[in-house]
């Protein structure tokens, strides 16, 4: 049903480069994964480590969330203001510019034609087209906003709005950068500066692309898939300033313990705890919205996906503000403790909320029902468990490796070598890389359950 | 609320919320000198250095390896004194990392010798078995391309004329190529025969890596 003449093209064609990349991504995590604890993978220059880390952050961060934020916001911008893309012919050139630059900036990256800086890795030609096509998106996002046919604007909105300035000034600021050639350029700022603009950048990056327009999706997604309202307008209006406010201050919990200045270090610190607080204002607001309707969670298969969503959310805000205090900052940081909180995140929250979003979205833009909903039940627990695992699994190690390089021998002298301190990590890499596999193969039966959602017509699909 | 009707407006004051902690904690401190001091003591990478640092840029060592000791009595013990702000007034990024797969690498430099780090990044397994670094013999079969150099260390402002440069570039050369070069065996058996008598990149890394800490110790032993 289209009868407004909204343009779901662009949202199709997102969605599903989104679960493309998402695939790509993932197989380049497995094969990481195994390299931890067999070496023997890294077989070639472009299959080492180094190099494949910022393909599988890139792949993931900017390839598959991008995308699927695009899908979703050039959804939400078209509903909820009620009237179609004023350009759809720049977003369908957005579209190929995205895929273009995506399959580019993984070539360069095997090639490793990186900046060093964290999820800024893409080099000076390639930042120019992220530039060139975040300025694509926006004049739709505010083409639509202008024109809109509703008078007010819903809390999704208002998060698409911040995450178009945000991401605008972080992307911009943190890589100005010095050409040497077409494949090779320096920073312009230097040490302490460099890092402090870096983190600044890479904290607020993750808020940005993987906490506001994800919010955005839940605020819009959770009322339509359970027909219930959002329970709070004011408490997501506080929460919405609060965290836009707060996020910019705390980069500097990246740098616990470093040459950075220790007053911007605390200051970091500070606003980290506080930023608990509007993080769980959307959390209670999600929770409240259920309220007396929970039977939903067993009776509408789409509840599950933001209610875990949101637990996680949950959970990943309490747990990185706390592990941005000094004192636990000097035990985990460095450790895979970190890393087991960012997957949280990502295959936690973002993962979850996407595909809550993308099961109503895509059935609703195709004029179909989805293919099976017993396979997204399947998919959920897979990605559920795989997740968990993972993350565990990484705690553990973190509180492990944190423990051995800190214990000393009554003399005063270091326990463990260092090498030691990795090698015992071993057993959890390998359930790490199992725990992985669980994950991928729930994302598998997710792509596969939405592509035949829209090659089928429902009624041959029931068999 | 007025201004959930005024999309421009919305964003102008999202801009400006956003702005404010940046300002506080990112652009003011860019114009404070005590962000990040200099010292007289620290000097800046030769070209074959940056050359090196270029490298462990491109292959993404910092991915597994951080640069920075910090302040706490393991850490001093296990790699040495923590590191001080006027260490990185060269790096352009910093490398500082986020994970330690790997140990630190801020204080690398002369800790041990260069056939040390010929024989490792050719084989870590054959060093020490349980590793999980990847091989890199492959580096001493690359020739290092100075075509860059100067234009590198002119954009960086290390204030060396171009045959300064090529000076650099030929004295490590001539280092790494000489008869009586301390780790000329270890060299030899990972570098291809027709490039014994050139820079490769793996010579890049391993003067780059002997760089890492060795300024600090002379300014720290005039404090």
């Amino acid at each position: 049903m289209n009868e407004a003449g909204y343009n779901y093209r662009v949202v199709r064609g997102f969605a599903f480069s989104a679960l493309f990349w998402l695939v790509i991504g993932l197989v380049v995590g497995l094969w990481m994964a195994v390299e931890m604890f067999y070496p023997a993978l890294n077989l070639t220059p472009w299959l080492s480590f180094g190099r494949l880390r910022v393909v599988h952050t890139n792949g993931l961060g900017l390839g598959f969330a991008l995308a699927a934020i695009f899908a979703a916001s050039y959804y939400i911008l078209q509903r909820l203001n009620r009237i179609a893309l004023p350009f759809p012919r720049l977003a369908q050139a957005h579209l190929y510019l995205f895929n273009t630059a995506i399959a580019l900036a993984a070539l360069s990256l095997f090639a490793g034609m990186n900046t060093t800086k964290e999820y800024a890795e893409l080099e000076w030609p390639l930042d120019i087209g992220v530039v060139i096509m975040w300025v694509m998106f926006a004049i739709n996002v505010f083409g639509t906003l202008i024109k809109r046919k509703e008078q007010q604007m819903y809390i999704s909105l208002w998060y698409i709005i911040a995450m178009t300035v945000a991401i605008a000034i972080l992307y911009i600021v943190n890589n100005l950068e010095v050409p040497i050639n077409l494949f090779k350029s320096y920073s312009i700022y230097a040490g302490a500066n460099d890092a402090n603009v870096e983190w600044w950048y890479g904290h607020n990056i993750v808020g940005f692309i993987f906490t506001v327009p994800i919010l955005a999706m839940f605020y819009y997604f959770l009322p339509k898939a359970t027909g219930l309202p959002i329970y709070s307008h004011r408490l997501s209006i506080v929460s919405f300033w609060a965290l836009n406010f707060a996020y910019l201050w705390t980069g500097a919990h990246h740098l616990m313990l470093t040459p950075l200045p220790e007053w911007i270090q605390t200051v970091a610190m500070a606003f980290s705890i506080f930023l608990i607080a509007p993080s769980w204002g959307s959390v209670v607001n999600g929770y409240y919205t259920l309220q007396g309707n929970w039977d939903q969670m067993r009776s509408n298969y789409l509840v599950k996906f933001f209610i875990a969503g949101i637990t996680f959310y949950g959970l990943q805000t309490i747990q990185g503000p706390l592990q941005g205090l000094r004192t636990l900052n000097a035990f985990f940081h460095y450790t895979d403790w970190v890393v087991g909180h960012v997957h949280m995140g990502t295959m936690g929250w973002v993962t979850m909320v996407v595909a809550g979003s993308f099961y109503y979205m895509i059935p609703h833009i195709s004029n179909r029902e989805l293919y099976s909903i017993k396979l997204a039940n399947i998919q959920f627990w897979l990605t559920l468990f795989g997740q968990v695992i993972w993350t565990v699994a990484m705690w553990i190690a973190g509180i492990q490796q944190g423990a051995m390089w800190k214990a000393t021998n009554p003399d005063g002298s270091l326990m463990y070598n260092f090498l030691d301190t990795v090698s015992s990590l071993y057993p959890f890499y390998k359930l790490r890389f199992a725990a992985g596999l669980i994950f991928f193969i729930g994302i598998l039966i997710f792509v596969w359950n939405l592509v035949m959602t829209v090659r089928k017509h429902p009624r041959t699909a029931e068999a | 609320m007025g201004i959930s009707s005024k999309p421009v407006v919305f964003a102008v004051l999202s801009a400006a919320v956003i702005l404010i902690g940046t300002t506080a904690t990112v652009f003011i401190p860019l114009f404070m000198p005590s962000t990040q001091p200099v010292s007289a003591f620290i000097k800046p990478y030769t070209a074959v250095e940056q050359e090196g640092r270029d490298i462990y840029m491109r292959e993404g060592c910092n991915n597994c390896h951080t640069q920075t000791v910090r302040p706490l009595r393991t850490e001093v013990l296990r790699y040495g004194e923590y590191s001080k702000p006027e260490e990185f007034a060269y790096d352009r990024p910093f490398l500082w990392g986020s994970r330690r797969t790997g140990p630190d690498l801020n204080r690398v430099g002369g800790k041990y010798p260069d056939s040390w780090h010929y024989t490792h990044l050719m084989s870590p397994q054959g060093m020490f078995e349980k590793s999980n670094m990847p091989p890199y013999a492959w580096l001493a079969k690359n020739k290092l391309d100075t075509g860059y150099s100067y234009k590198k260390c002119s954009v960086l402002g290390y204030g060396y004329s171009e045959s300064e440069v090529q000076q650099q570039i030929s004295q490590y050369q001539a280092t790494v190529t000489d008869g009586a070069y301390p780790s000329k065996a270890s060299r030899d058996k990972v570098t291809p025969p027709e490039l014994r008598k050139e820079l490769t990149e793996m010579d890049a890394l391993i003067a780059y890596l002997q760089k890492l800490g060795r300024d600090v110790k002379q300014m720290e032993a005039k404090k």
